[in-house]
């Protein structure tokens, strides 16, 4: 019996060892579980809606709950990416016509500091409000990993449509009428 | 004269010994390097070390830290705002929180487990591997008259 003691000790430190790794990869993966679902129709709610997270350039915080019953376009989006670049104009026609809808556009910086953030909102003359995602929990409760990113949050605070790379009009076009038209 | 001298070279080491210490700590002040920093921090969204990351996002990094730098912040101070800008995540070596606990405990654990390990087994397998030659002659079988004869044959036929 105590011949065994040393190889079963060996054993379970390396299982041990093998669950933590195991423990460790499976929580840096992708979640993938709300595109997923979005694309059954099976919405799911917005995660982290009472997370509030500080206005950029401004004191205060936001948070989703606080737009529960305005459809929410949530871009992702940092300063140094070139897509969001390309984007900012388009989101920022499209806040004039979701301000009409009771909706709006709700910008959330991710892994850029916040002087360049500011500058991108006054160069690129971004209106809709932004807020800052420091720690990027908020962001990865979406299955977020880069930039841009965008959801539409219908006003019941349920995702009903996910973009995980660079939007144009067209699909804000094609996405947002119907959603819009829902009621409160 | 001499006295005169010594008593001049004295009050000189006097009045000039406090006034080294304080010119030398005006000019000690720690100068953070973007080399020095840019070994320590992350590039948060491609998850490498800085120093060897080129993606757009380190580029903006590294300009942030060179602003940093210019304002004449101590290397501390400069991690310190990169964490609130960027998160926990920008650091280097991960905070000694949660999960990551394991990245500071784990490496002496299993350091401490294999020495006690072997502190065990060790003196057991030396204990053994002595016992082993002095039970193997017990153990052998002597020759038989034949087996001794042809040895005996063998070994003179080898020496010639």
């Amino acid at each position: 019996m105590r011949r065994l003691a040393i190889p079963v000790l060996a054993i379970a430190a390396a299982a041990g060892l093998l669950a933590l790794l195991t423990f460790g990869v499976a929580h840096q993966g992708t979640n993938s579980s709300i595109d997923a679902s979005v694309a059954r129709g099976d919405f799911p709610a917005a995660p982290g809606s009472q997370t509030r997270l500080p206005i950029l350039g401004a004191t205060g915080s936001e948070s989703l709950a606080q737009l529960r019953g305005k459809v929410v376009v949530l871009n992702v989006f940092a300063s140094w990416c070139e897509p969001c670049k390309a984007e900012a104009p388009i989101l920022e026609r499209e806040q004039r016509q979701l301000l009409r809808n009771n909706g709006t556009i709700l910008g959330v910086t991710y892994l850029d500091n916040s002087s360049d953030s500011e500058t991108f909102v006054r160069q690129q003359e971004i209106t809709y409000p932004v807020i800052r995602d420091v720690s990027g929990s908020f962001v990865r409760s979406f299955g977020t990993t880069g930039v841009p990113e965008t959801f539409v949050i219908n006003r019941q605070g349920r995702i009903v449509a996910v973009r995980r790379y660079q939007l144009d009009a067209a699909w804000l076009q094609r996405t947002l009428p119907q959603i819009l038209a829902e009621p409160s | 004269m001499i006295r005169a001298r010594l008593a001049l070279t004295l009050l000189a080491l006097v009045t000039a010994g406090p006034l080294g210490p304080v010119t030398a700590t005006a000019t000690e002040r720690p100068q953070a390097s973007l080399t020095d920093i840019e070994n320590d921090v992350m590039c948060v969204s491609c998850r490498e070390p800085l120093a060897v990351a080129q993606s757009p996002q380190a580029n903006a990094e590294r300009d942030y830290i060179r602003s940093l730098i210019a304002q004449g912040l101590t290397k501390q101070q400069i991690e310190q705002n990169l964490v609130a800008q960027y998160g926990a995540a920008v650091l280097g070596k991960p905070p000694a929180s949660g999960f990551n606990l394991s990245v500071y405990i784990l490496p002496p654990a299993i350091l401490a487990a294999g020495a006690a390990i072997l502190a065990i087994a060790l003196p057991r397998w030396r204990r053994r591997t002595r016992a082993a030659p002095a039970a193997s002659p017990a153990s052998a079988r002597p020759l038989d008259p034949a087996e001794a004869d042809r040895l005996e044959r063998e070994l003179s036929e080898f020496r010639g």
